[in-house]
């Protein structure tokens, strides 16, 4: 059995769009051999040049607004076995907390050379890394005086049906997190997990700085190949 | 030697789609991962599946995405990693997917992916629609597409099923369904319906209350 405690409750009213969106009926669990068929996976081809570095994959005639950072870690299974092949797909606001996405009502500047979206399949040892600038804190409309913590959403695909995880990488030392239901719907003892840390040795001198966030997906005792 | 704790689960929010769903909705991006589950020339049955999402209030829901994997019309999923086929290929002229390699040159996806992504429109509210072939049976499964939903205000994603109308033999004896209240089931089915010669298979996923769709405990 895998650990279910981490996940957030579908109800979690603080996060106010959550009560019209969350079921009241009980999920019905599914066997093990529907929850391991295998998901289609992608090869490097279907990578253009700077899908991982949004720096440059938006750049129009200057290098984007904001601290360059790297973030980078591995995709593992629960057994701690990198997860080769899994697409890491990520999305962020700008350096001024500004989505490029249209329905963004906050008045942040845009940046004309920075799009915010990029992706990245995982190596041999689930191993990945990106480029982009640190994302800037935004208001929304939860509640009064709210604001998001700065983080990076990732969307990752791994090699099986329950392999799918879509979540949002924190940065540590970030005080808006004791304030964002988001955040705080997670069980307070996995929080951590969504923290990626400041890694000084893989901060590349003169141009970025480093960050590391491992991320686990769901995953029994078995290998593709085997 | 201690598991590792799965990463929580974190909401997809509202701002996916110039990301996950770039092409859609005409950010400028390519998308890896889009409508089009089965080429034009895949053999099997071509099938436009379309619906909307609804939220507890039965207000259409215009910012979830949806993901469809499913088996071929022989019941076989897809095991090769999808490639880009080089311009020169035989298969060139087979949907392609918009933009360019790392060398510059166009190109093309395979056939059968047996992956599809599809967010949901504004216009008409909450609607979306995925291209693909009716999937075979598998094992002694009925015919199924599954279907992994993401939305704002869903801290996880929610899994469901597709089932076909016209398959109640086979829905009959289909080991999953047959563990769903079966009051319940037929929010699980996709309709049939045939329009200008196309095949349409209508599919709405209410997300709670009255006719709340089933979901499933995939990862736990």
């Amino acid at each position: 059995m895998t650990d279910q405690s981490t996940h957030p409750p579908l109800y979690s009213p603080a996060y106010k769009s959550t009560i019209y969106r969350s079921p009241k009926e009980a999920l019905i669990p599914v066997s093990d051999r529907l929850r391991d068929r295998s998901m289609p996976a992608y090869g490097q081809s279907v990578l253009r040049e700077f899908d991982n570095d949004l720096t440059k994959n938006a750049r129009i005639n200057a290098e984007p607004i904001g601290e360059r950072l790297k973030v980078f870690g591995r995709v593992l299974d629960t057994n701690g076995r990198g997860i080769p092949n899994a697409l890491v797909e990520v999305w962020q606001a700008n350096a001024a907390g500004r989505y490029v996405h249209r329905a963004e009502i906050h008045d942040a500047p845009l940046d004309p050379n920075f799009l915010g979206a990029g992706r990245v399949l995982t190596d041999a040892e689930g191993g990945y890394v990106f480029y982009t600038i640190r994302p800037g804190a935004y208001p929304w409309g939860n509640h009064y005086n709210a604001w998001r913590p700065y983080h990076i959403h990732f969307s990752v695909t791994g090699r099986f049906l329950d392999q799918r995880l879509v979540t949002q990488m924190y940065f540590v030392g970030d005080p808006l997190l004791n304030f964002d239901p988001v955040f705080q719907s997670v069980p307070p003892h996995a929080r951590e997990l969504l923290i990626a840390q400041f890694s000084m040795d893989n901060t590349e001198e003169g141009f970025a700085l480093a960050y590391e966030f491992n991320i686990v997906l769901n995953g029994r005792n078995q290998t593709l190949f085997e | 030697m201690a598991k590792l704790r799965p990463t929580p689960s974190q909401t997809v929010g509202p701002f996916f789609a110039y990301g996950l769903t770039a092409e859609q909705f005409g950010y400028s991006y390519n998308a890896i991962i889009d409508r089009t589950i089965a080429d034009p020339d895949t053999p099997g049955e071509h099938i436009t599946i379309t619906g909307r999402v609804f939220d507890g209030n039965g207000i259409p829901v215009p910012d979830a995405m949806l993901e469809f994997v499913q088996a071929d019309a022989a019941g076989n999923f897809r095991t090769e990693p999808i490639e880009l086929l080089a311009p020169d290929s035989p298969q060139q002229g087979r949907f392609v997917l918009s933009g360019t390699t790392r060398n510059g040159a166009a190109y093309h996806s395979p056939e059968f992916r047996g992956i599809g992504r599809a967010g949901t429109e504004q216009t008409p509210a909450g609607t979306y629609w995925m291209q693909t072939v009716k999937p075979g049976s598998v094992d002694n499964e009925a015919p199924h597409i599954d279907v992994t939903l993401f939305s704002r205000g869903s801290l996880r994603d929610l899994r469901t099923r597709i089932y076909f109308s016209d398959e109640a033999e086979a829905n009959a004896t289909d080991p999953l369904l047959n563990e769903v209240p079966a009051g319940r089931r037929h929010t699980l089915l996709a309709q049939r319906r045939e329009q200008n010669g196309q095949v349409f298979y209508d599919f709405d996923i209410r997300m709670q209350g009255e006719g709340e769709a089933v979901f499933f405990l995939m990862s736990e």
